[in-house]
């Protein structure tokens, strides 16, 4: 890990202007979510009357109330927390499931490897490419026969289906790296398939399952396309919710307001990204390249 | 490393090696099931005369013909056209020149990387939401530049047909460059020195350096950026439904958001069905060979 | 939020608001394998009723039929699912029908009232009809909708129409402008406003908004004649007849009193600019008069109503039917029996449509309950309905089916959206509408 170009430390003119490009880059992807975030604790006078990138003239934290627990969609007006949870209980059960089954499959994809299991692996990672609107229809009426549509559970489940590709992904590479001679090892201890999954393999899988859960999360927590076709009222999650706010035309629109549920929205994402951007990274390149 | 389901002793023996298999078994029958089963229905349903409801009666290619004489599906691929080349030419571009600008030994490395990447965190409905909000000619950009004493300065693309579609560009550009430059910089930070070296002391500038050693290498990077980016290109669909709807009119209507009024609310699902085939067929172009040759080479 | 959005190719109006939907609660207890039966279920029973009145009036006018149906001691279960003018709420439906789970009734507009019943699965309501005389009391057209093959599948709630004119009197007065008679006076009208700067036209660019003031065109260009084989017969050679052409290049003229951020805006925004005296006209079905009422605006006094100039001969409406779905369950079956009666009854038209902006659906009732704005409609509906110049709207899902109407949509949104030539528009919009058919 060394940078391509060594040499050169001095602050010559040509480093200032490397650092003023990065610099106005780094201002260009900051500016959206600064304007978010001002507008949000701006009132809706201020928004009108005042600069975009000013900052508040008074701080206001109202609309971030209001966002929780009082705006109207449609008819309803409780806000969006309501949906926060919803994204929560489809978020939680849908990692875990398809996050469990992606371990298990990279496990037997790379350790008891059976004749097919690349034609296998390779049906399991198209599933993560195909365009989803591909299985719109279809996914509808089995909803609708399993009797969960319009439901969480309904989002669960689709969810779970439509993650394996990747958890397997992930788990498959980084079982690939792991030494089969210590899985031999184990066998002649004796060790059978689970002892050696649960002993072996699972206490030195930290790292990837770090990555599996963000991913996994930013995902689904992000999924708008599922949220808005197989869900609709109480059970749709925070992404629908907040596309419904944001298109709601009752009188007066309340930007303030809006960007205060699109900051809700966007929070447990960014939280876990700043906190684990590591691991993000990690994710988002082993989706792309084969890691 | 040669396949070899361990050995295993005696007694157990028949249940271990069938063990692995009936693990992987539901996950299998799910994707079967979810995945193909249901491109076997989809195609299927676009050969029939589907419309509120499916219909299994079989009516050739009525539907594809009527996808294809359809004026908005014709404006839909012209979006994705646009889209997808500028989107990825601009990603690729920018995302390139940000991983070597960064890779120059910057102080505020880590700094700069997380905010060129994090857009990639967000929802493209949040994302969607601030752009819309950021570009609408009353409110945002345009607005505070007039107050700023640059009186004629417009920027009403959102609204204008012609121009809206480059404005879910600029959007998405946005979001996508910092993991384009991710990837670059794992390509670049992971190129032989030597050559470059020896460049050096030959007295080579550095842009020919770059032009002629180390960008050649990134060739794998680049393949996996244009497969990436092309592919999400030919999926988004949040990001247009947050910014435009659609619209004006249908202007910014690309094939996702096409296939999803088609499904859900004008009815049709049989040219529905046909629009998602269109778009599994193009992606699949793209990405079979791909996933082929990184299965096929690299190790095992 | 109306259900007079019937955009589906805006995205952003088909998936706003939607609604919370009690449908989690009525699924719950079947994931929890408790028994579907709700616990408190009033004497007379229950109906659910499907439908997408979410906004203010709507909502309002909903309430007079629950309240009806429970001074008979039956309970009342809402399902509303708000955005999309009810395309949110016809997804529902379907996902409701095809696992088996109909709701007792349900809201749907013109030609999905006949899907349904082609499909098979509605009651017939041919016993109350007949009590009541349906016959006779709802006029032709609506009943085309609301009858399929001899029997009555829908209970009709109120009519709209769509070509009104909603003005600004303080601005007319201001700038001396009286009622236009005459589309060459509309217009007239609309550039003085814009001399004085401000707007002329009150515009929504949304698909179902350019459609629905482009059926008003059409009608004043060509009058009642051309619109019934333009838009109901679907006759080829009239759509690219030279008065289809000026159809659109008449709409052209009359785009160019909107104001340059019309895009995308909604219908009741556009009326708002009329309220706060940014703008003259607008034009919109009677829904918009909830706006004014809303505002506690006085019709004829503030705000004028007016049929489009060049439109008075005619109307152009739709109106809300509730189908009931087919149930072996005697009890449910007479609950949607009482419901139908309900709907229809007299007292309930009135109370209805005094909420909701439109005229009863019934052509036998007095005026006088009415406003002043409805009692002109109303008027106006009834002769149009004699002279056989009630007409369905294309725009609402009354003219033609979803198929054709959304070729419409696709080539008068393209229309305003670009400077597309008149004859190229007439000559795309009868393509598209033959491949459609």
């Amino acid at each position: 890990m060394s940078s391509a170009m060594p040499g050169r430390r001095s602050l010559s003119g040509a480093r200032v202007m490397l650092y003023a490009v990065l610099c106005v880059f780094a201002v260009i992807y900051l500016t959206p979510l600064y304007v978010m975030l001002t507008t949000s604790f701006k009132s809706l006078e201020e928004i009108h009357q005042g600069n975009m990138l000013a900052l508040p003239e008074q701080w206001t934290v109202t609309p971030w109330l209001d966002a929780w627990s009082g705006a109207c969609i449609g008819l309803e007006c409780n806000g969006v927390h309501g949906y926060f949870f919803n994204s929560i209980s489809i978020v939680v059960p849908a990692v875990l499931i398809s996050g469990l089954l992606g371990a298990f499959n990279g496990y037997v994809l790379t350790k008891w490897r059976f004749r097919g299991h690349k034609i296998v692996f390779g049906l399991i990672l198209f599933s993560c490419f195909i365009p989803f609107q591909i299985v719109l229809l279809p996914m509808a009426r089995v909803l609708g026969i399993l009797q969960v549509a319009n439901s969480t559970t309904g989002l669960v489940l689709v969810h779970v289906v439509y993650g394996i590709g990747f958890t397997t992904l992930f788990f498959r590479n980084f079982y690939e790296s792991f030494p089969n001679e210590l899985v031999r090892a184990a066998q002649l201890d004796g060790a059978g398939f689970f002892t050696l999954f649960f002993r072996i393999l699972l206490p030195s899988s930290i790292p990837i399952i770090v990555v599996t859960v963000i991913w996994q999360f930013t995902n689904v927590w992000n999924d708008f396309l599922f949220g808005v076709s197989f869900s609709s009222g109480d059970s749709a999650p925070i992404t629908v919710a907040l596309n419904n706010l944001v298109n709601s035309s009752t009188g007066v629109k309340a930007y303030n307001v809006n960007m205060a549920a699109a900051m809700i929205a966007a929070v447990p994402t960014l939280i876990v990204y700043v906190l684990a951007g590591k691991y993000f990274l990690r994710g988002l390149m082993s989706g792309s390249v084969k890691g | 490393m040669p396949s070899s389901p361990p050995r295993h002793g005696e007694g157990r023996g028949r249940l271990q090696q069938w063990l692995p298999k009936l693990v992987l078994a539901p996950s299998f029958a799910l994707l079967l099931f979810f995945v193909y089963g249901f491109i076997v229905w989809t195609s299927y349903i676009s050969f029939t005369d589907s419309g509120m409801l499916p219909d299994y009666t079989w009516v050739g290619l009525e539907q594809w013909s009527k996808l294809w004489r359809s004026w908005t599906w014709g404006i839909a691929l012209h979006n994705i056209w646009v889209f997808g080349l500028l989107y990825i030419v601009s990603c690729t571009v920018l995302g390139l020149l940000l991983a070597i600008l960064l890779d120059q030994r910057i102080r505020a490395e880590g700094v700069l990387r997380t905010i060129y990447l994090y857009p990639m965190a967000l929802s493209f409905i949040v994302t969607g939401t601030a752009w819309q909000w950021f570009l609408n000619p009353g409110l945002g950009l345009e607005k505070t530049m007039r107050e700023l004493g640059w009186e004629s300065f417009t920027f009403n693309w959102l609204i204008n047909a012609d121009m809206a579609i480059y404005t879910i560009v600029i959007a998405a550009v946005w979001q996508a460059t910092g993991f384009i430059m991710a990837m670059f910089l794992a390509g670049l930070r992971g190129i032989d020195g030597e050559m470059i070296k020896a460049a050096q002391i030959d007295g080579a500038p550095t842009w020919k350096i770059y032009a002629r050693i180390i960008i050649p290498q990134l060739r794998p990077v680049f393949l996996s950026a244009i497969v990436v980016l092309a592919h999400l290109a030919i999926k988004s669909f949040d990001l247009v439904v947050a910014m435009t709807g659609g619209g004006p009119g249908n202007s910014t209507a690309v094939p996702a958001t096409f296939m999803y009024s088609y499904a859900f609310s004008r009815n049709e699902m049989g040219i529905a069905a046909a629009s998602a085939v269109f778009m599994l067929a193009v992606i699949a172009a793209l990405i079979v060979p791909y996933l082929y040759s990184e299965l096929r080479g690299g190790r095992s | 939020m109306s259900f007079m959005q019937d955009d589906d190719t805006g995205i952003d109006t088909m998936i706003t608001t939607r609604l919370a939907v009690p449908l989690l609660a009525s699924l719950l207890p079947l994931t929890l394998g408790l028994p579907v039966q709700a616990a408190e279920t009033p004497d007379k029973g229950e109906v659910e009723v499907l439908n997408w009145w979410t906004s203010g009036g709507e909502a309002r006018a909903l309430g007079v039929l629950k309240s009806d149906l429970a001074d008979q001691g039956i309970g009342w279960k809402n399902m509303p699912v708000a955005g999309g003018a009810g395309t949110n709420a016809m997804a529902v439906l379907r996902s409701r029908v095809t696992s088996g789970n109909p709701p007792t009734a349900a809201q749907v507009l013109g030609f999905d009232a006949r899907d349904w019943a082609e499909r098979g699965g509605l009651s017939y309501l041919d016993k109350v009809a007949q009590d009541m005389k349906w016959g006779d009391i709802f006029p032709q057209p609506l009943q085309d909708f609301a009858k399929y093959k001899g029997h009555w599948i829908g209970a009709p709630f109120e009519i709209h129409s769509t070509n009104w004119v909603w003005a600004n009197k303080a601005l007319m007065d201001k700038l001396g402008i009286e009622q236009p008679t005459t589309w060459t006076d509309f217009l007239a009208s609309m550039k003085k406003a814009r001399d004085a700067g401000y707007t002329g036209l009150a515009y929504g660019g949304q698909p179902w908004q350019d459609a629905t003031v482009f059926e008003n065109v059409m009608l004043a260009t060509g009058g009642p004649d051309f619109y019934r084989k333009a838009f109901i017969d679907l006759d080829d050679a009239t759509l690219r007849s030279d008065t289809m052409i000026k159809a659109f290049n008449n709409f052209r003229e009359l785009l160019a009193y909107r104001d340059p951020n019309s895009s995308g805006r909604d219908w009741n925004l556009a009326t708002a600019m009329v309220i706060n005296d940014k703008a003259l006209y607008q034009i919109m079905g009677d829904w918009a008069k909830g706006e004014f009422i809303n505002a506690n605006l006085a019709p004829d006094k503030d705000y004028l109503c007016f049929r489009t100039p060049g439109t008075q001969q005619a109307v152009t409406f739709n109106s809300d039917l509730m189908i009931m779905f087919k149930t072996d369950d005697t009890q449910q079956q007479a609950l949607q029996d009482t419901m139908a009666r309900a709907i229809a009854s007299p007292g309930f038209q009135i109370a209805f449509s005094n909420n909701k902006g439109s005229v009863p659906a019934r052509m036998d009732l007095p005026a006088d309950e009415l406003d002043a704005c409805a009692q002109k409609g109303y008027e106006q509906v009834q002769a149009a309905a004699k002279n056989n110049t009630l007409m369905g709207s294309m725009a609402h899902g009354y003219a033609a089916q979803a198929a054709v109407k959304n070729a419409v949509f696709d080539i008068v949104s393209a229309f305003v959206n670009s400077s597309m030539p008149g004859d190229v528009a007439a000559e795309q919009m009868a393509m598209a509408i033959q491949d459609a058919k």
